[in-house]
């Protein structure tokens, strides 16, 4: 038995002082993401079905390697904080803070894997 | 976590049918949801035949009529008849709506009357507002001031107190909140629509002077930023308010003041 009031209940632990900021960077990384998936479709796919020779000195040049960077680093984060969005939604307690973690660990390693391939190919 | 089944004692089972109304022409077959909390028995839906020669013509008609000339032991709430009080709150024909400014000619088929979904049902169609009044509660809906309380009155000019027309309306029938996925699998964290469409109320108030508080204590990723701007809550809202407006501008005001 709980003999909690309605409005301790309602009321919880109070505000988390937190949120607008997380709000701010998806509405940042949306409009980013509206100009650079398209940009990135387009140079990614400039780079696609040549030679190895072909590819590798198409991604040494700056433009190609910077917008394949950035859509790699961007994309992925707002991947991210959007599932993270998902699990608070739908997965809560102790499964959802490990999801939570796995998600965060995962995209991390996907942007660093990205950028170590992108680093072999351009440097 | 999400829950993607019933209870077992959530389940419905087929119900009772009532008979038909003798020497009627105009009938109309009524399927409304009902279940006793104290019985603890499956919930069920009955079916009734309704003479709507004889009937007015909203919902709430309909059940106000079953009630008193069919079965007695219908249970629902229902005080002013106008849409003014909201007590009348059900899901009727997949909307949440008002019975009492819901008309039978607006349904195709059947009138098929559920509570308002997702929130523990007391009788038949009264769901438990306890925790939507709570919340309500907790965003203090009234005017909070620190100034001396002038000899007069608090002055407002004719601009700022058109700030507050679409949102003052609000009589707080819980339709809005009970059809938001995100109340839905976090009402007891999330505040919902409603609240926070009267949170916004008392924010934009020119003469409340407690903004910032009102805006600290709502951020936080589950009081407000649950809000997922599904606009369930704007197409349900039996008054045509739009509280997906009032939470997008309580989410502008949070990135004003840090941005």
């Amino acid at each position: 038995m709980n003999f909690l009031t309605d409005r301790k209940r309602a009321q919880g632990m109070g505000s988390g002082r937190d949120g607008t900021k997380h709000h701010w960077q998806m509405m940042a990384s949306s409009v980013a993401l509206v100009v650079m998936v398209p940009l990135f479709i387009f140079t990614f796919g400039l780079g696609m079905g040549g030679t190895q020779e072909e590819v590798i000195s198409y991604f040494s040049r700056p433009f190609p390697a910077i917008v394949t960077g950035l859509g790699l680093i961007v994309g992925i984060r707002h991947f991210m904080f959007e599932v993270q969005e998902a699990v608070e939604d739908y997965i809560h307690g102790l499964a959802g803070k490990l999801v939570l973690m796995a998600v965060t660990a995962i995209a991390y390693t996907l942007i660093a894997i990205g950028l170590f391939a992108l680093a072999r190919i351009a440097l | 976590m999400v829950e993607l089944t019933l209870p077992k004692n959530s389940r419905m089972v087929s119900g009772k049918t009532w008979p038909k109304p003798e020497g009627a022409t105009n009938v109309r077959t009524v399927k409304i949801y009902r279940y006793d909390a104290v019985e603890g028995s499956a919930p069920r839906l009955d079916t009734y035949f309704v003479d709507l020669d004889t009937c007015g013509p909203m919902v709430l008609d309909v059940l106000i009529k079953i009630k008193n000339e069919i079965d007695p032991t219908l249970t629902f709430r229902r005080s002013c008849r106008e849409g003014i009080c909201g007590s009348c709150a059900m899901n009727i024909d997949g909307i949440n709506t008002l019975a009492c400014i819901y008309g039978i000619d607006e349904i195709e088929g059947d009138i098929k009357i559920y509570p308002l979904p997702h929130m523990p049902v007391v009788k038949d169609l009264i769901p438990d507002l306890t925790h939507f009044y709570a919340q309500h509660a907790s965003i203090m809906p009234w005017l909070e001031t620190a100034t001396n309380t002038p000899e007069k009155e608090w002055r407002q000019s004719i601009e700022d107190r058109k700030k507050l027309d679409g949102l003052y309306e609000c009589v707080m029938c819980a339709s809005c909140s009970t059809a938001c996925p995100s109340y839905w699998w976090n009402g007891d964290r999330y505040l919902g629509p409603a609240a926070l469409l009267h949170a916004y109320r008392w924010i934009i108030d020119s003469r409340d002077e407690a903004t910032g508080k009102r805006l600290d204590d709502l951020e936080d990723p589950f009081k407000l930023y649950r809000c997922h701007t599904i606009m369930n809550c704007t197409k349900t809202c039996p008054k045509g308010l739009n509280p997906a407006e009032a939470i997008a501008q309580v989410k502008k005001m949070m990135v004003e003041r840090r941005v």
